[in-house]
């Protein structure tokens, strides 16, 4: 799944806002297909933003959020950090992904 | 055994062997609530009260229920959790946040809305839970596909 997340993060006065896009087709399991089969849910659950080694926010999704997620938060830091974004789906596939806070 | 409560069990056996291998703060029975309030208490660690401190920006009219913006921020202190919850989904709980101490609380994220609803923030501040409350009509729905 490489290549599934753009990121972007920069800081502001000690306030440093993430901003990622992640290429996931997020189905809710309600919807069916033209032949009437339910297709099945597929859709990320966890996103979570780790600077060093400390978590500095998780996202907990359900089937809600939109088909290639766009997500923002924002966190105490500065230029030069570099945050990981690593998402996990409930079929346990994942990826992550690094960036330079400017 | 009815055929719906076979499905839903089998649907939360198959969930419940996943989440075991993502992490255990994953809200499970809150995100297969079907009822907004039921999930709220699932949630609030108190009845959560309205608050004038926690701002939603959404569209007034979402054209395209698939992608409905919504970004929630608060002024209260020491936030510790953000939930948006679509009170008309069939699933009505999209999402919820984990902030830290290094956190700033805001959050961005685009949901999905089968049709006209209000959509309330819930935040969890200082041991306490506070809600905002913010209508969005809805043209074309965006949860059937």
């Amino acid at each position: 799944m490489a290549g599934s997340m753009r990121v972007r993060a920069k800081e502001k006065n000690g306030i440093v806002t993430v901003k990622a896009l992640i290429t996931h087709p997020m189905e809710t399991g309600l919807r069916k297909d033209s032949d009437g089969n339910i297709i099945p849910a597929h859709f990320i659950q966890e996103v979570t933003a780790t600077v060093g080694d400390k978590v500095v926010f998780t996202a907990n999704w359900g089937t809600g959020v939109s088909k290639n997620p766009y997500l923002s938060f924002k966190y105490k830091g500065s230029k030069g950090d570099i945050v990981t974004l690593n998402w996990t789906d409930n079929d346990g596939h994942s990826d992550s992904l690094e960036a330079e806070v400017k | 055994m009815d055929r719906r409560t076979f499905l839903t069990a089998g649907l939360g056996l198959g969930t419940l062997c996943v989440a075991g291998s993502v992490q255990a703060a994953w809200p499970k029975e809150a995100f297969e609530a079907q009822e907004s309030n039921a999930l709220i208490d699932m949630l609030a660690s108190s009845k959560p009260a309205p608050s004038d401190a926690i701002t939603i920006t959404a569209p007034d009219i979402a054209e395209n229920g698939a992608v409905v913006p919504i970004s929630v921020s608060t002024t209260l202190e020491d936030v510790t959790r953000i939930s948006i919850v679509v009170e008309q989904n069939p699933l009505p709980l999209t999402s919820t946040y984990d902030l830290t101490a290094d956190s700033v609380p805001y959050v961005s994220t685009r949901v999905k809305m089968l049709k006209t609803s209000n959509v309330v923030a819930l935040v969890e501040a200082g041991g306490k839970s506070y809600s905002g409350v913010r209508e969005v009509k809805v043209t074309i729905g965006g949860c059937g596909g």
